[in-house]
Order: structure tokens, then C-alpha cells, then sequence
């Protein structure tokens, strides 16, 4: 395994997101905010007020004002029209403000998908006539290659399409699907085999069998998810949908009964006028709760933005919603919990052995061996016992490679085997050459498993000379993350192929609360049912093509970039920095998301409290004046009191867009403290804020003489 | 507050609440069939009502099923109530003869029993038969309590169980409701209402002398009914004495002792437990009002007991208690500083000795402020709506409060198992959106809220208002509703508002200024009742429905405790904020508006 770019994320010691490496717009660049103004008004047409219901609810009172001003500026009007037109207009505002929010937060996911798009041209395929590197080749353009068609792409050519490596060694430039701009190495069999179309091959060839048919592709795929992400809504955006319907009934009929109340009043009372259809519409605006209702769809769409810029792309809104919810992370040990090269730590020799003996064997059988564990070994050979490097060519040593069947390597010189393996394999060579392997050299690997590292047993001929502890290096960091993922209620399994000791040790050591050794992928997916049932959600990340049943099974999926296509169709996001740490600010993302509709939503609700002030005494002044006692504010006239909550309900839009993108910020400390700092800040806030808020806007229009 | 005050509501407090782990647990045992002494005792009686119905206890209903059979059932002895009614002229035991009651009434009666409202648009004394009062009202009684009940159990079921697409068999919870709680309750309780000296009787009215003989001056009629008039022109009166007069008794404690169980609350008599006949004694008074909201609170706890976490009925109970208790101290106060028009006329109102002081009219001196406040709280707090004083002439305030406890839903407590099952769908709003403030898909006791959940709870809340608030629109929009109120200004418009928001509840008190015996508001108030009733029954068990299919989520460190201090503070806000906003307008039209000028004046 010497592929940079997975040596460089998946076992870098950084377990954080690197810094974007994208083209981001910023947050509110002034482009993205022109081109969203001009959307705003777009979005006014019926067919796209209609998705939205509360602001639907706006829309059709705006519309009913706005004929009221045109009566009343040409005939009998049911109060002065310039009253009626200050009302409208800002109930204007309140729709355009709603759709401005929207169209930011799609401004900046059709920024995403232009440029994913620049990636995707038309591409000159070579395509081979025959699965082999010489057979002929024909020229065709990407977009007629179907799935299973062949191709060879050489140094500087681009890959036409998503697909498999079936021959050939090569480094891609990935750059224009993962923003990252160290190349690649891509290579057929194994986890590192795919490659997406749009990716550019710098050195050497590579045969690729296309896997996607036109319009399928990784790319397309992605495109289509950021620019329909606001189409599809979510199934606790459907669900919440719903309860704001609810509250805007309540208050649809509250406000439209208040018409009859307010003429039986009149009646009774014998004096004053029935309240206006204009104050009646501004109240019901006022009371439903635009201001989540106007800004749910710019939170979702804003949630997946983030993802993206975390450079994880989601498939669907559902699968990063899911995130939040997530209970139960799978995590691979190798480059999640460990960093992915196991080191050399210790030489620990038979009875009788010496240890210089030990490490200079140990050093001779790995001098050829290129794997981090080999050179880790010759590296410790030399701090540790000063054994210098030698030059395996000038000894007349002939290197012998690990395989599978023989699960050794080592070295022949001078007439000696000197051989490195798992203890089982070592054993059996051992035997096989008429020695005998020691009960005491078994007990030294069982301790070292016990340890949670790997034994590695040396060899000369027939002669078992210690073991070589192969130390895993628990990632810095990684206990924290953990204690705060147990903060966040989410359990944390480790899964490994390692055996139950040492399996064991690590977990130990990395915090994690469970662990799965000697997995399986039968394993994995059957743990995975076992929480499903028990109604755990669970995640996973997975790169290879094994991974891909546990994948499907998963709640959340996040299959490494550098996996295979089998991977990453399995999962429901893919991570394109390939960091499986990651997961873990997938799910703050998530919970992010339904934090944020949460907060806005009792923000809004507890403003009602406040508009009530503002609007009752006003609206019901001339009938009752004696209600003049509940304007606490001490609002000037009933006609600013009305305007002034209907300004502060529109203005409260545009000031809450940036935390709407932003998403309030996630903490792990429990669901209890969560909750009541969330409650003080968004319920106690929303309480008071508006009484504040309307009354500065009172004395605004009183001072420049508005009303 | 007065100490004595003060003394009394503790002593009533505490006694409800000592009472509702023992009566919540023993009502566990008997949904869950679990040995509970009177089950195993009277099991033949049960197998025998199956046996005679069959009905094969053992089977599991679907929801739809469950619902299916409760409507069934609830039609069925609405249709029974309404043919009593209009057929008790033929039929026996009516020693006063009563006649027939007109289709508009027997209408309104009947739904009005059969949803556990109990509005009274009629005088029971004067219009009712013996045979009706006992096997068409107390039945009703009786089984329209059992039904709430049932469908509370359902919904509990709900929650309990896991990937399950059966709620229960609504007959054997219905039997064993009646036969094991209601019944032997009842007959507890009208045993000692007896001993206080409530009547329970077949005789005819009696007709007594008065120790005390009234005269009074009446005009004088001619022949053609004309008054007579002198030669001057003035009238010509004469001196009537009276030195009898008829009282009313009848089977009443058997029919008292269920009304106060099973928040039903239409009395025997027209005036309700201020009748001295229906509630003699403070004993009697506090055992009736210990009796409104005994089973609602107990049924708290039988719910974590079924759902297998105590703690979760305690904070419902605790939420319904601090909203209930938090009134008190504002209702009583009211009620005691009085009328300041009489103050400005110089009597005095303050507590002595000799008299309890306040606002005293409509309420019986026997009972004074305190135990008249704390009833008006009780019975509307509950969906109960017996009344021991006259709600209309509380102070303004003071009868704003009755009647927004009933605008909230009737969930502080409730009517037997609608208020619980009612405070539970506030517990899913509540929980919906505090769960998206902690970062999850909302959960409620381990079963995911979701969007069939949040629709069907969506419309528990709405309905309510709806009724009310279209209600009232209409009635004060038709010459035919306007004309049956009494009081002129912003208090008529609260005997509106009082009696659609208490028929729209299922409450069924009244603020007395209104006549309500007319078709139009016979009409109007029976349906309000039903849409009230059925409309929220029917989608709260399509919640457990759906509730029972699901797997539970197990608790951790991430789900929202819904069992702490805050969630009861969360829970009491959903409740007061959608009731609050809801109504806030129109109650500042009517008795907001009242105070005001009231207070203002003087």
C-alpha cells in the first residue's frame, strides 16, 4: 500500500477537517447577495409561494391589502390609505424577505454546482476494443459511454466517467471533485481502484471499465443534490411543516373570528369602530410564525450547504437530518481510532537469545521491506542498538516478499532464512524446518496481544529467535472527541480485524465504549441489525468494496472518496477528503440543522406574546379604549403600534438569515443542558426581544414623523 | 388569603394528591389484569357481561377497530339517552308526571351525556323523569367516564408497546373501567353523600310548611288576565300568602357520587351542588370536590405505571398540579377583594368572624369564598362542570379564569382519561420542538414523533379553539344567539364566549346568565360538543396506532428527560402558550374588557 493521498488523510495525526480547499462564496458576498435580491422577486409567483404555507398565508393577506389600498386611494377606503399602503408594503417585505433567505442559502449551493459543473466536460475517450492495455482503441466522446464499456486513459488525459481500475498503476489529479491538489494513486484491485470522471491522469496509464451509464455519474449525481436540495423536504421539515400549519390555523381563526367579536363589541358597547381588514391581516401575520416559516427552507438547504463545505457530499437532506439523530458510531480502527502504520517498539528475544541477535535479525529480514511496519523495524534497530542500514544488495541477500499464502518475508544469505511473520506462520515454517518453536516464545506473543499491539515472530532457519512488538499508535486527540461524542449520547464501537485481546487494548486506550474484533462483514452488518432492532440509529464510514452490505444497512454511510465505487454507492454521503473522523462533524452538522428550526421556531412562537401588546389595545382603541392598560410599550398611536409589529416581524426575518445559514452552534453537553440553555436564549429571548424591538421602531417612525 | 384560606386548599391539595398513587396504581393492575382484589372477586360478573355481548375478551384491536367500537358504542347510547328522553311521558317512574322533552333538548341531552360534557340546558328537577335521571343520565355517566378511560388506556398501550399493530379490545377496557373503578367508587362515595343527608329516594316531590309563611303583594287579574285597575287608574293589588312549598327529591346521591367521578358534573337538580339537597355539608363538599379531580390525577400515575416509568406520570401530574395551584392563589384573591361598586357604596367586605366577606353573590354562604373558588377551579380545571356557586356573577377575572382553564384543552387534569390523553398530545407538541433544540428527531418515551404523529396532534390542539372561537363568531352574528343573553356590554359577550367554550370542551359548566334551552344554541352548543368529544378521540388513537408500531428508542444521554423539573416547565408552557395565544383576543373583549371598566369606574 503506497498510495500518498490516502497516507496523507486517512492516517494524517490531523483529526479535524483540513482548512477548505474549494472556492467558497463567503457567507454574504456581495455578488450572491445581488443575485439573491433579483430571486426574491422571482420567487413572488403563486406555484412557488404555494410550497411554503405560512408564508402562503402572508402572501394572500398582502395581496388582500394591496386591494384594499388601491379602494381606498380611489373610493371609500376602510382607514387612510396611506396607513393601509405602509402596512402593505411591509407585508411585501415580509415575503420578500423570506424568499431573499431562501435564495441565499441556494445562491451559495448553485455556486457549489457551477463549479462541480466546470468539472464535467466533454471528454475524448479512448475506447479499448478489448479489457487489455494494447488492445485497439476508437475515439469516442464521453458522454456516449455506457456502463461496462472500456477505456484506457493515459498521462494528461482527463477520465471520461466514473469507474473501475481492471489494469494499470497511476497518479490522478483529483483536484476538481475533492479540492484537494496533491495527486492520487490509483491502482486496479484493492480499495483504491475507482476513479471519477472529470479527474485528470498525471503519470502513467490506467485501463478503466466504466461503471455509470450518461447522467449517472458521481458528478451528476452531486449536482443534481445541491441544486434540488430545496425541492425535496425532509422528513422533519414535513413534520414541522405541519405543526406550523397548525399554528397558523390557530391564528387564522383567532384573527377571523375577531371580526364578529369586534361588530358585537361595537354593538354592545355603543360606540367605536369595527376593526379593519388591514389590522386584522397585520395581526394574523404578526401571530403565525413567519419567521421560522420563512426561513425553514433556507436552514435546510444552508444544512447541506455546510456539509459540502466540509467537503461531504449527502445524497439526500433526509441522510444528513439522520446524522443528527445518529446513536451508534462504527468506527474502523486503522486511520480512525489508530494512525493507519503499526511501529516497531520493542525487540523482545527467546531465552538465550541476545537482543543485539534479535534486532540484527529483525533488521536483515526487513532492510528490503518497504511497508511503514518494516521500515519502523529498521528504524528501531538503529536508535535503539545503533545497527546501521546496511546495503541489501552488497550482502548478496535475496529479499523474499510477504504473500498470502506464505504471510512472511524476510531475507536468504549466506545459506540463512531469516524470516518475519504472525507467530502461527513463523511456527509452522519453524516445524517445517526440524526445529521446535518455544511454549515460551508463544507466551511472549500472547503478551504482546494482551498489550493491544501486533507479535511479530522472527526466525533464523529453524530457530525462533523473540518477537517484534508492532506498536498501534492511538491517534492524539481521539479520547477527547469520544468523551464528547458520550456527551452527545453516541456510542462509539471500534471495529477491527484484530483478536480480542488486543482489540481489547486499544479500545482501552482510545476511550471507545465497545468494540468488534476479528470483524467479519457478515459481522459488521449483523452488529449493525443488532442496533437497528434495539431503534439505535447507526453510522458508519467505509471505503472498501467488502464495506458495501454494512454501508446500505447503515442509517448514515459515508464512504471514503478514495473507496471503492462500491463503497461509495452503498453510502448515503460520501466524504471527499476521506477522513473518517469526520463523521463526527457530520453529526453536529446534522444536529446543527434540527437545533436550528427548533430554536427559530419557539423564537417565534414566544414573539407572539409581544405583538399582542403591540396590536390588541390598538386595534380595538376606539371601541374599548379602557385596553389602552395593555400597552405596556406605551406605543405612540394605534396606527405606529401596528405598523411597528409588522416592521419588527419582517426586519426579525432578515436579521436571523446569517444564524439560519450559520446554524446555532452545537455543544456536547447533554441533551438536558442543551435544552435549557436553547430555552433561555430562544424562548426567554424571543419573549422579550420583540418588546424591545417593536418599541425602538415605535419611536423610530415617531421621530422622523411617520405617523 | 386568609389563613383559614390557605388551610383549606392545602388540606384539599394534599388529600388529591396522597390519593393518587394508591387509586392510580390500583387502576394499573386492573387494565393490566393484574390481581387487584376486586377483579378476581367479581371476574365471574365480567365473564358474564362478555358471555351476554359476546365479546371474545382475548381479541387484540387494530385502532381503527378500537375506534370503530367506541364510536359504535357512544352512538349507540346517545340514540338510547334521546329515545328516554323523549319517551319518558309513557314510561314509569315519573311520579311528577314530566311530559315528553322536545327533539331540540332530548338532542342536546343527549350528546351532552354521552360525550361527558354534562351541559344542562334544561332544570333537571322540573324536566327529567326518575326513570331518565337514573337508567338514561347516571348510565351515561358511568360509561362515558369508562370510555375516556378506555381510550387513555389505548393511547398507553401505545407507548408501552413495541412493533405491535393491536391497542387493546375497548370492550374489556370499558367493562373493567366501570365494573372495578367507577362503580365501586360511586357507590362509596353516594353511601357517605347519604350519610350527609343527600336524597336517594322513589317518593314523589314533598310538599312542606314553611316555618317561616312569605307574603307578598301581587296585582290583581280580571277575567280576560287583564290587571285591574282602580278609578284613579292605579292597579289593584292583593296580599298573597305563602305557606308551603314543593321540594324536588329523588334518586339523586347514586347519580351525584358518578357525576363528580366521572367529570361529568350535570346535576341532578337545576342549580347544581349549591342545591342543599345535592351537596348539604363542607363534608359533602369536600368529598364532591375531592371526587372531581381524584380520578384525572390518579390517572397520572396509573399511566407511568403501564408505560413502566413512574417518574413520567409524576411530571405530567406535577405540571397539571402547578398550573392548578398557581390559579388558586390567583382566583381566590379576586373572589375575596369583592365588588369595588359595592365598596363605593360603603358595605363591607372584608372577612369576619361572622361573614366570609368578598364577592358573595351567587355563592352559598355554607361554603363561602374559598370553597366556592376552589370548586369553580376544580370542576374546570377537570372537564367536570358541576358548579356550587354561579360562575356568572363571579368578578370578572374571576370568572375569566374557569373559563380559560377550559379554553386550554381541559388538560389541568381533564376529564377522566381525555385530559390525561389530552396533556399527553401537548407532551408530543411540547416534546416536538424541544427535541429539535437538543439536535434529534424528537422523541417522546422512546417512540419517535413524526409527521403522522405531529398531524394528528396538530389537530387535538386545533379543534378545540376552532369550535370555540366559530362557535361564539356565529352566535353572536345571529339575532337568535344574541337574544338569549341577559347582560348588556362585555359580559354578555362572555355568557357566549363561557358557554361554547365549555360545550367545545366537553366541560359542561355555565355562566347561568345565558338561556341556553332555545334551538338555535341546543343545536349549536350539541354539536360543538360532539366535534369536541370525538374529533379529538378519533385522532388520539390514531397516535397510539401509530405509537404502537414503533420500536422504542432507548434512553441515553442524548434524549430529552422527560421527566425533570424543565420538562414540566416545557410542558406548562406549550399548554398556556397555545391556550394564551388562542384566546388572548377574545378574552380581552370580554372579561379583560369588564375588569377594566369595571374597575376604572370606581
Amino acid at each position: 500500500m503506497s498510495n500518498e493521498k490516502s497516507h496523507a488523510s486517512l492516517y494524517g495525526p490531523d483529526i479535524r477537517t483540513p482548512a477548505l480547499k474549494r472556492p467558497h462564496s463567503a457567507l454574504l458576498g456581495p455578488e450572491l447577495l445581488q443575485q439573491a435580491v433579483w430571486e426574491s422577486f422571482g420567487k413572488l409567483a403563486p406555484q412557488t409561494q404555494f410550497k411554503n404555507p405560512v408564508m402562503f398565508v402572508v402572501y394572500l393577506g398582502s395581496i388582500l391589502t394591496t386591494l384594499l389600498w388601491l379602494q381606498a386611494l380611489f373610493g371609500q377606503g376602510e382607514a387612510p390609505a396611506g396607513f393601509i399602503f405602509a402596512v402593505t408594503v411591509w407585508l411585501w417585505f415580509t415575503v420578500l424577505f423570506a424568499n431573499f433567505a431562501e435564495a441565499v442559502a441556494e445562491g451559495r449551493s448553485k455556486a457549489q454546482a457551477a463549479f462541480l459543473r466546470s468539472a464535467k466536460r466533454d471528454i475524448m475517450a479512448k475506447k479499448l476494443d478489448a479489457p487489455r492495455r494494447d488492445a485497439n482503441y476508437s475515439k469516442v466522446a464521453s458522454p456516449l459511454l455506457r456502463r461496462g464499456d472500456v477505456v484506457i486513459v493515459e498521462a494528461g488525459d482527463f477520465v471520461p466517467g466514473d469507474g473501475e481500475v481492471i489494469e494499470g498503476v497511476a497518479s490522478v489529479d483529483e483536484s476538481a471533485i475533492t479540492g484537494e491538489s496533491a495527486p492520487v494513486i490509483r491502482e486496479s484491485g484493492g480499495d483504491f481502484s475507482s476513479v471519477t470522471g472529470g479527474t485528470r491522469v498525471l503519470s502513467d496509464w490506467l485501463v478503466v471499465r466504466i461503471s455509470t451509464n450518461p447522467g449517472e455519474s458521481f458528478l451528476d449525481r452531486m449536482i443534481a443534490m445541491v441544486e434540488s436540495a430545496k425541492r425535496q423536504k425532509t422528513p422533519n421539515e414535513i413534520a414541522l411543516t405541519i405543526l406550523l400549519v397548525a399554528f397558523t390555523l390557530i391564528f387564522l381563526k383567532t384573527t377571523a373570528t375577531l371580526l364578529p367579536f369586534s361588530l358585537y363589541s361595537v354593538e354592545t358597547a355603543g360606540g367605536g369602530q369595527p376593526i379593519t381588514i388591514t389590522v386584522l391581516v397585520a395581526l394574523l401575520v404578526c401571530l403565525i410564525p413567519t419567521t421560522i416559516g420563512g426561513l425553514l427552507s433556507a436552514i435546510g438547504v444552508a444544512g447541506i450547504g455546510r456539509m459540502m463545505q466540509k467537503n461531504v457530499v449527502a445524497t439526500s437532506g433526509r441522510a444528513v437530518e439522520a446524522a443528527g439523530d445518529v446513536d451508534v458510531l462504527l468506527l474502523d480502527k486503522t486511520g480512525t481510532i489508530t494512525l493507519g502504520n503499526r511501529h516497531a517498539s520493542t525487540f523482545i528475544p527467546a531465552t538465550g537469545v541476545l537482543e543485539n541477535e534479535l534486532a540484527d535479525a529483525a533488521q536483515l529480514a526487513s532492510l528490503a521491506d518497504e511497508t511503514p511496519e518494516g521500515r519502523s523495524i529498521v528504524v528501531l534497530a538503529k536508535q535503539k542498538y545503533g545497527l546501521r542500514e546496511r546495503d541489501i544488495h552488497a550482502l548478496g541477500a535475496t529479499f523474499v516478499h510477504f504473500t498470502a499464502q506464505t504471510r512472511m518475508s524476510g531475507v536468504n544469505l549466506e545459506g540463512r532464512q531469516i524470516r518475519k511473520g504472525a507467530a502461527d506462520a513463523v511456527s509452522a515454517h519453524v516445524l517445517e524446518l526440524g526445529g521446535t518453536f518455544p511454549r515460551q516464545i508463544q507466551s511472549l506473543v500472547d503478551d504482546v496481544a494482551r498489550r493491544g499491539s501486533t507479535p511479530l515472530v522472527v526466525a533464523d532457519g529453524a530457530r525462533a529467535l523473540g518477537v517484534i512488538e508492532l506498536k498501534d499508535i492511538v491517534k492524539g486527540g481521539i479520547k477527547e472527541r469520544f468523551a464528547e461524542l458520550r456527551q452527545m449520547g453516541i456510542k462509539t464501537i471500534m471495529i477491527t480485524g484484530d483478536n480480542r485481546l488486543t482489540a481489547a487494548a486499544i479500545a482501552a486506550e482510545a476511550g471507545v465504549d465497545d468494540f468488534l474484533a476479528e470483524a467479519t462483514p457478515e459481522a459488521k452488518l449483523k452488529l449493525i441489525r443488532k442496533h437497528q432492532e434495539d431503534g439505535r440509529l447507526v453510522a458508519m464510514t467505509g471505503d472498501g468494496t467488502n464495506d458495501a452490505p454494512a454501508l446500505a444497512q447503515a442509517d448514515v454511510a459515508v464512504a471514503m472518496n478514495t473507496g471503492t465505487q462500491a463503497a461509495k454507492e452503498a453510502g448515503n454521503m460520501v466524504d471527499l477528503d476521506s477522513n473518517p473522523t469526520k463523521l463526527i462533524e457530520i453529526v453536529e452538522t446534522g444536529k446543527q440543522m434540527l437545533m436550528t428550526r427548533g430554536a427559530l421556531t419557539t423564537f417565534s412562537i414566544a414573539n407572539d406574546v409581544a405583538k399582542y401588546f403591540a396590536i390588541i389595545p390598538a386595534a380595538f382603541a376606539s371601541t374599548y379604549p379602557v385596553l389602552g392598560v395593555l400597552n405596556v410599550m406605551g406605543l405612540a398611536t394605534p396606527a405606529s403600534a401596528i405598523l411597528s409589529a409588522v416592521i419588527f416581524n419582517a426586519l426579525i426575518i432578515v436579521a436571523l438569515i446569517p444564524l439560519a445559514l450559520k446554524g446555532i452552534r452545537y455543544r456536547p453537553v447533554g441533551a438536558a443542558q442543551l435544552l435549557r440553555t436553547n430555552l433561555l436564549i430562544y424562548g426567554l429571548g424571543g419573549l422579550i426581544v420583540p418588546f424591545i424591538g417593536i418599541k425602538a421602531i415605535d419611536m423610530l417612525l415617531v421621530s422622523v414623523g411617520l405617523v | 388569603m386568609t389563613a383559614n384560606s390557605v388551610l383549606q386548599i392545602t388540606v384539599y391539595v394534599l388529600v388529591l394528591l396522597a390519593c393518587a398513587k394508591p387509586l392510580g396504581g390500583y387502576m394499573a393492575r386492573i387494565y393490566e389484569d393484574r390481581p387487584a382484589g376486586l377483579n378476581r372477586w367479581l371476574a365471574p360478573v365480567e365473564r358474564l357481561i362478555y358471555r351476554l355481548c359476546s365479546v371474545n375478551p382475548a381479541v387484540e384491536m387494530r385502532w381503527t377497530d378500537y375506534t370503530v367500537a367506541l364510536l359504535l358504542f357512544n352512538l349507540l347510547g346517545l340514540l338510547a339517552l334521546f329515545a328516554l328522553q323523549r319517551l319518558q311521558g309513557v314510561l314509569p317512574l315519573n311520579p311528577q308526571h314530566l311530559p315528553g322533552i322536545s327533539p331540540d333538548s332530548a338532542f342536546n341531552t343527549a350528546v351532552s351525556f354521552a360525550t361527558n360534557t354534562n351541559w344542562q340546558g334544561y332544570g333537571g328537577e322540573i324536566t327529567m323523569s326518575y326513570l331518565t335521571q337514573m337508567l338514561g343520565l347516571t348510565v351515561q355517566n358511568f360509561v362515558s367516564a369508562a370510555t375516556g378511560m378506555a381510550a387513555l388506556v389505548a393511547l398507553t398501550r401505545g407507548f408501552a408497546r413495541r412493533n405491535a399493530d393491536t391497542i387493546g379490545n375497548f370492550w374489556v377496557d370499558l367493562t373493567r373501567g366501570t365494573l372495578y373503578i367507577l362503580l365501586p367508587l360511586a357507590t362509596a362515595l353516594a353511601l357517605v353523600l347519604v350519610s350527609q343527608g343527600v336524597v336517594q329516594t322513589f317518593s314523589p316531590y314533598r310538599t312542606v310548611a314553611l316555618t317561616q309563611p312569605v307574603t307578598y303583594e301581587q296585582a290583581k287579574l280580571g277575567d280576560d288576565g287583564q290587571t285591574l285597575e282602580d278609578a284613579a287608574g292605579n292597579p289593584v293589588t292583593e296580599t298573597v300568602a305563602v305557606r308551603e312549598q314543593t321540594l324536588a327529591v329523588g334518586p339523586a346521591a347514586s347519580q351525584i357520587a358518578i357525576k363528580q367521578l366521572g367529570t361529568n358534573g350535570g346535576g341532578f337538580f337545576n342549580v347544581n351542588s349549591a342545591h342543599p339537597f345535592e351537596n348539604p355539608t363542607p363534608l359533602s363538599n369536600f368529598l364532591e370536590m375531592l371526587a372531581i379531580l381524584l380520578i384525572p390525577a390518579a390517572l397520572c400515575h396509573t399511566f407511568g405505571v403501564l408505560i413502566g416509568d413512574t417518574r413520567q406520570g409524576w411530571a405530567i401530574l406535577a405540571a397539571m398540579t402547578v398550573v392548578f395551584v398557581t390559579l388558586i392563589v390567583v382566583i381566590v384573591p379576586l373572589e375575596q377583594a369583592g365588588n369595588p361598586a359595592l365598596s363605593a357604596l360603603g358595605v363591607d367586605q372584608q372577612p369576619q368572624a361572622s361573614q366570609p366577606g368578598g364577592n358573595m353573590e351567587g355563592k352559598e354562604t355554607r361554603f363561602g369564598i374559598t370553597n366556592s373558588a376552589l370548586w369553580a377551579l376544580a370542576t374546570t380545571a377537570a372537564s367536570n362542570g358541576s358548579v356550587n356557586a354561579m360562575h356568572d356573577s363571579f368578578t370578572p377575572l374571576g370568572g375569566m379564569i374557569p373559563m380559560w382553564l377550559m379554553q386550554l384543552g381541559e388538560v389541568i387534569y381533564g376529564g377522566v382519561g381525555s385530559g390525561l390523553y389530552g396533556m399527553i398530545v401537548f407532551a408530543i407538541v411540547a416534546v416536538f420542538v424541544a427535541g429539535l433544540m437538543i439536535g434529534r428527531t424528537p422523541e417522546y418515551l422512546g417512540k419517535k414523533i413524526e409527521a403522522y404523529e405531529v398531524k394528528m396532534a396538530s389537530l387535538v390542539i386545533l379543534i378545540p379553539p376552532f369550535v370555540v372561537l366559530v362557535g361564539t363568531a356565529v352566535a353572536v352574528m345571529v339575532d337568535v344567539g344574541k337574544a338569549s343573553v341577559a347582560n348588556a356590554g362585555a359580559h354578555g359577550f362572555s355568557e357566549i364566549l363561557y358557554a361554547f367554550s365549555s360545550a367545545g370542551n366537553n366541560n359542561g359548566s355555565a355562566f347561568a346568565g345565558l338561556s341556553a334551552n332555545t334551538p338555535f344554541y341546543n343545536t349549536a352548543l350539541g354539536l360543538a360538543m360532539l366535534f369536541a368529544r370525538y374529533w379529538l378521540a378519533v385522532p388520539t388513537l390514531a397516535i397510539a396506532g401509530a405509537l404502537a408500531a414503533k420500536k422504542v428508542v432507548p434512553f441515553g444521554p442524548g434524549s430529552l428527560p422527560t421527566h425533570t423539573p424543565l420538562f414540566v416547565v416545557l410542558l406548562i408552557g406549550t399548554v398556556l402558550i397555545v391556550g394564551a395565544l388562542a384566546f388572548l383576543p377574545v378574552l380581552a373583549l370580554g372579561p379583560v374588557v369588564e375588569h377594566l371598566q369595571l374597575f376604572g369606574a370606581h
